[in-house]
């Protein structure tokens, strides 16, 4: 710990040593943070040093709220306890938030007890209770901590931006802060790391693609076809996610197949003019099959998705997508060649 | 969830209910409302809404509930797939 801390104001004197007091208020550079991390940018170095921090003038009654090292998690709980005096508890996560961190079991019993320790928590609080978020309770056993350590867990709340409300409420979670929601919003700030990591293979498969059709026919041909590809792409990425509640059926990959429906009809309605029998039947098997592939993928960013079903769905979807793919190809082969 | 719904009938969710002290984590840490609590009993009110999680079975506190917990992530289960045959080099997870 030292002065470096994102939001430092100063040091505050406490039974277990000094504790940096941080500001509820985020400045620019934590908001362009928070924008490059969702591009993907940088995203490894964004966390914060592990450890106990102060908002506002915190007692030793005052509640504890714990969180993960993810700079972006760090944030927001502090920017929403404004005007509170509260302790934060921030677990080593290696910079990754809450719910994948738990999944990953970083976010563990083992780093709570672990972290109330080195930061002699029990000396600098009064009561025994850590406040977590419900989306940590994968990676923790509240029973285990109690026994390890002392203290009690209560899971607050899902989002951090209820936390106020729940403070306010005598520390008592309101149903509607345990309940998941998935708004278009939270769909759409998943959208651009998913569109950057999938690039790099839209460039090789893309340029692939790209470089056959060429050779068969000519440059023409070949940029369409690129422009095929990397619309079913993106209707699979931005689409499909996007429209999700709306698209047909609850398989994740069907769903991406009507979103690539979707796009092969508007690249009809674009280009198709051109186009006999077989390039028509071509593209609309080809596209929606690769829009499924990105739009089950997806399935890792939602959360409502069971492994169970993921799994399923992947036995029956993948090899209709590598069938769909190849009749695609043979039926442009054919139109080429019969 | 509200305006989502997954497959049916896949889910590996299993609580006994003999074993149940009725605390109430489950209730608690269910981010689906899969559980309902009554004469200190759990019961499971909507089991296809469980995603697996796993954060139920970890906190009962008397091991009345199992899971076959893990993240539902196609990529992550392809690359599990390919690591299990020594076809890729460990890492590369969902949440990354
Ligand atoms: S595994 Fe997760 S989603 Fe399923 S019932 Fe348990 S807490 Fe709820
Ligand atoms: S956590 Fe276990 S013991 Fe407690 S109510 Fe749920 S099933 Fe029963």
């Amino acid at each position: 710990m030292s002065e470096k801390v994102p939001g430092f104001l100063g040091w505050m004197q406490t039974p277990a040593g000094r504790v940096p007091r941080i500001s509820t208020e985020l400045g620019f550079s934590d908001h362009l943070g928070a924008w490059k991390a969702r591009w993907g940018i940088g995203r490894m170095a964004y966390m914060v040093p592990p450890g106990l921090y102060a908002l506002g003038n915190p007692a030793a009654s005052d509640p504890v709220v714990v969180t993960a090292n993810y700079k972006m998690s760090y944030d927001i709980v502090r920017r929403t306890l404004a005007g509170r005096n509260v302790w934060l508890l921030v677990l080593e996560t290696y910079g990754i938030n809450v719910w994948c961190a738990a999944g990953k079991g970083t976010f563990g019993t083992g780093e709570v007890v672990r972290r109330v320790s080195s930061s002699r928590l029990a000396q600098v609080v009064s009561h025994r209770r850590l406040l977590l978020p419900i989306l940590g309770a994968p990676g923790v056993s509240a029973h285990e901590v109690a026994r390890r350590s002392g203290f009690s867990v209560s899971y607050a709340t899902i989002r951090a931006a209820d936390l106020p409300e729940y403070l306010d409420n005598g520390m008592v979670s309101a149903p509607a802060m345990r309940e998941l929601t998935f708004t278009f919003y939270e769909r759409l700030v998943l959208i651009p790391v998913e569109v950057v990591l999938a690039l790099k293979s839209v460039a090789v498969i893309g340029g692939v693609a790209l470089l056959l059709v060429a050779a068969l026919g000519d440059l023409a041909a070949g940029l369409s076809a690129f422009c095929a590809y990397l619309g079913a792409v993106l209707a699979g990425i931005v689409l499909g996610p996007l429209l999700l509640p709306w698209l047909p059926g609850r398989s994740f990959a069907l769903k991406g197949a009507a979103a690539g429906l979707l796009w092969s009809s508007v690249f009809y309605l674009l280009a198709g003019t051109t186009w006999n029998i077989w390039v028509t039947a071509a593209i609309f098997l080809a596209l929606p099959a690769v829009s499924a592939f990105y739009t089950l993928n997806f399935t890792g960013c939602s959360p409502f998705t069971s492994r169970s079903g993921v799994k399923k769905e992947m036995a029956i979807a993948l090899p209709a997508m590598g069938g769909a793919l190849l009749m695609g190809v043979a039926l442009l082969l054919a139109g080429r060649f019969l | 969830m509200k305006g989502f719904r997954y497959l049916m009938d896949v889910v590996t969710l299993q609580l006994d209910q003999a074993a149940c002290i009725g605390c109430g984590r489950c209730v608690e840490v269910c981010p689906h409302q899969v559980f309902s609590l009554a004469e200190k009993k759990a019961s499971l009110r909507d089991r296809d809404a469980c995603m697996e999680c796993g954060a139920c079975a970890l906190n009962c506190p008397v091991k009345a509930i199992t899971v076959d917990a893990g993240v539902g992530c196609a990529s992550g289960m392809i690359n599990e797939w390919l690591r299990e045959r020594k076809l890729r080099a460990p890492g590369g997870n969902c949440c990354s």
